[in-house]
């Protein structure tokens, strides 16, 4: 895919956003209704945190790993983000997660992995990450304490005792 | 023109009323002002209805919305449908499965929500198939169909699948008498009188998961059963079916079967068969029959043959059955709102008669009786009638009601619907129908309680209201606005299959109670792969296991070798995408089946026997992503006793390193 002249990732990437939503259509987002985000000043995205429910006071990180936790998020892993998610750097669908927790903030994973689809329209870096991949990330329903184990898995890939 | 209904006299009738004063006015007359405005629903919005319109000689139940006219979905019911896999996928097969053995085709006629306390609850819609007879069960939360029961002792399961006010039952008349499955069969057709027996089923269905059992038969005089309707109020406890063919003639029944000047329409007191079944006196009956259902665990169906039926006899056992005799072949049969009102429409007849159930009630307790038919009484015709519609059109067929005292019948021959008073059985409104109308809807028209703003007419003749293509032609409905005083049509949309009854109900009893995705960690199929690392292949004899995953944009593995001539390849993929609108489809190069069509969390299984050596693609059938054209696989068929060993890979390019 790398090898494809970027005219041609360009041109699909914008088909793809004017097909996806761009800034005037409502978003396929699994509820069916226009994302609230949509009525909201586009200026007021905050890339460090995401978009969504979580933010770094809910989180609370501990320094150390909770083994349940992890035992959880590593068979979620399996079932609903493996098919196209490397434990390495590796790129398979999407980019490998080695490294995932020191590049983004907790609760903009918590927040991506929940609730993709308006940060597929809104962050910058997942819209550059879309025209590397071509598919964006679906949702897949994760509950909030799943997304919570898959986080302190992701926390333990990359070293976190 | 595809009913058997129509007869020679019939077609008289009908030239006779196009070229008299019935002929329909052109379109341009008919639609005026703003009424198209009053059928549109805008770019992105809903429909106020949802409408389940049965699909007649497809087999399968289409769902509009209303008042767009908007198809939405093609429910898969009795007929195969490969594009969706219905009928070909090892998990669906059984759902078609008889006594007879796999059938892949019905003709599904009717469809009845289920109520409670007699208004549309939105839990279930069912259908009747008409030629091998069975009842279908339509789970409204997944849009699918869930149960399949067939019944014995029946040919032509017509008057079916009408409910009572709880779904206490679902009930299925025969519309072909014939000898009862444990008799002997082999008798001379012109042994109608002796032999035939017309059975009618009670159906019970579970409050709580809908499932179905079939409770008792009634065994009847060998007639034919044409429509039913329960009592609903003060008639809760009573079914009312259309009989017709009371002559009991086995040839040419446009002529024979049209002698009498009365047939019946026969009051069923089903309250008072379950106190005999309680005594009792019904006798076990062994028949043959299958009862299949689907388990949403699983995603696989299960077909069970059952063995015996709980028979009761209207010969033997007084006070079930009465007789009440209607003009000319009655076809509808139909309870107004109330429960008081039971109209018939003898299909051949120029008048509407409406039974009053007080009256069936006082003539019973008083023996106001007028002969036997076959050990059944016969009701005095006077004594139970509240009246007639006199000259309200020619050839009524069905009727539906507003809730507001008025009563809304289709006229066939003379081809329009007609708005009449019950009470005093006066005509308010005529509406010409484009052409020759059958069945007609009210969104909850045989419930206690309508929600009568529309009213759609069903026909039969399609003719000139399209764009021509060729010799066969969608069918054709109607929309009327029926909230005024005169019915003002807005709309006309084509339908699939030949739409007999259908109903309607508002939106919101259905629209939010939607399943979207089957959570992929409640899968229990037994070849589920939850996430790529339990994919894998394995041999079993001649039969190979492909555990196999999908998800945006490939399968897992997709690179399948080892398969050999005489194997039975059984694919079995799990969607693993947990997000709505996200099927992914399977197929492969030859196989001599269909598609497979899989929703988010399911596992579904495609059976392929390979016929030649060689690379065979597989590949994804719906659009899934911008990567899709990419979502695709290769296996290997080797010649039998070929030594490749069984091996799958995902994303292994290019021959192995040498060691």
């Amino acid at each position: 895919m790398n090898q494809l002249p970027v005219v041609f990732s360009t041109i699909t990437l914008i088909l793809l956003l004017s097909a996806c939503g761009g800034n005037s259509a409502p978003t396929a987002d699994s509820s069916g209704t226009p994302p609230k985000s949509m009525l909201e000043d586009p200026n007021s995205y905050d890339p460090r945190r995401g978009e969504g429910k979580f933010t770094a006071e809910m989180l609370n990180l501990s320094n150390q790993l909770d083994a349940t936790m992890v035992a959880s998020g590593e068979t979620i892993q399996g079932v609903k983000c493996a098919a196209c998610h490397k434990l390495t750097e590796e790129r398979l669908v999407g980019p490998g997660w080695k490294g995932v927790t020191t590049r983004r903030n907790p609760e903009w994973i918590m927040n991506f992995i929940t609730n993709p689809d308006p940060m597929i329209e809104k962050d910058p870096e997942v819209r550059a990450q879309l025209e590397l991949c071509l598919v964006r990330m679906p949702n897949q329903n994760l509950t909030d304490a799943e997304a919570r184990d898959v986080l302190e898995f992701m926390r333990k890939n990359d070293g976190v005792k | 023109m595809k009913n058997s209904i129509i007869k020679l006299t019939f077609a008289g009738l009908f030239i006779a009323a196009l070229l008299g004063g019935c002929k329909p006015k052109n379109m341009s007359t008919a639609v005026s002002g703003d009424m198209a405005a009053k059928a549109y629903v805008a770019p992105g919005q809903y429909d106020e209805y949802y409408n389940f319109v049965s699909g007649g000689f497809s087999g399968q139940m289409s769902v509009y919305g209303l008042p767009s006219g908007r198809l939405l979905r093609v429910i898969p019911v009795f007929s195969v449908d490969p594009e969706k896999g219905w009928g070909y996928s090892e998990e669906t097969k059984p759902m078609l499965n008889t006594s007879h053995g796999f059938v892949p085709w019905d003709d599904l006629h009717h469809t009845e929500m289920s109520q409670t306390n007699g208004e549309i609850d939105g839990r279930w819609v069912f259908g009747n198939g008409n030629n091998t007879p069975r009842v279908a069960r339509i789970d409204l939360t997944t849009f699918r169909t869930t149960e399949i029961i067939e019944l014995p002792n029946s040919g032509g399961n017509h008057s079916s699948p009408f409910i009572t006010e709880n779904t206490e039952y679902v009930v299925a008349g025969t519309r072909f008498s014939v000898p009862a499955d444990n008799a002997n069969g082999d008798v001379p057709i012109n042994t109608y009188k002796q032999n035939f027996k017309g059975h009618i089923s009670f159906i019970s269905v579970d409050k709580d998961n809908g499932e179905m059992d079939l409770a008792f038969q009634i065994q009847c005089p060998g007639v034919n059963f044409d429509l039913s309707h329960a009592g609903k109020g003060k008639s809760h406890g009573w079914f009312f079916f259309s009989c017709y063919n009371t002559e009991q003639a086995n040839s040419l029944l446009e002529v024979n079967a049209s002698q009498k000047d009365k047939d019946f329409i026969m009051a069923v007191n089903w309250k008072k068969a379950e106190e005999y079944i309680k005594a009792g006196k019904g006798k076990n009956v062994p028949v043959s029959y299958a009862h299949n259902t689907w388990d949403e665990k699983t995603h696989t169906a299960k077909s069970e043959i059952k063995k015996e039926v709980l028979v009761l006899d209207s010969k033997e056992l007084q006070d079930i059955c009465y007789m009440i005799p209607c003009p000319k072949s009655p076809h509808g049969c139909d309870v107004d709102p109330t429960g008081e009102y039971i109209v018939g429409s003898g299909k051949l007849a120029a008048l509407i008669p409406v039974f009053s159930f007080d009256k069936l009630q006082n003539a019973i307790a008083t023996k106001t009786f007028d002969g036997e038919y076959e050990g059944i009484p016969v009701i005095k015709y006077e004594a139970a009638l509240h009246g007639e519609v006199q000259k309200p059109g020619l050839g009524p067929l069905h009727t539906e009601f507003d809730g507001k005292g008025n009563a809304y019948t289709s006229f066939f021959v003379s081809s329009e619907v007609v708005k009449w008073n019950i009470k005093d059985l006066t005509v308010l409104d005529r509406v010409p129908t484009y052409y020759s109308i059958g069945h007609l809807c009210i969104p909850g028209g045989d419930s206690k309680k309508p929600s009568a703003k529309y009213l759609i007419a069903y026909n039969k003749i399609t003719k000139d209201r399209y764009l021509p293509t060729g010799p066969e032609l969608a069918q054709s409905a109607q929309l009327f606005d029926i909230s005024g005083d005169k019915m003002q049509m807005i709309l006309d949309f084509p339908t699939i299959g030949e739409p007999h009854y259908a109903q309607a109900c508002p939106a919101a009893l259905i629209r939010d109670k939607q399943v979207k995705i089957f959570k992929i960690a409640e899968n229990m199929h037994p070849y589920v792969s939850k996430g790529e690392t339990e994919t894998g292949v394995t041999r079993d004899g001649n039969k190979v296991h492909v555990k196999m995953s999908s998800i945006r944009s490939h399968f897992a593995p997709d690179n399948i070798e080892g398969v050999k001539m005489g194997d039975e390849v059984y694919f079995h993929i799990t969607n693993l995408e947990q997000d709505w609108d996200v099927p992914h489809g399977f197929s492969i190069k030859g196989a001599n089946n269909a598609e497979l069509l899989i929703m988010p969390g399911e596992t579904t299984t495609l059976k392929w026997v390979p016929d030649r050596v060689g690379i065979f693609p597989m590949y994804c059938t719906d659009f899934c992503s911008a990567l899709h054209q990419e979502m695709q696989g290769y296996v290997r068929v080797s010649p039998a006793g070929s030594k490749v060993p069984l091996s799958w890979s995902l994303g292994k390019n290019g021959p192995d390193p040498v060691q």
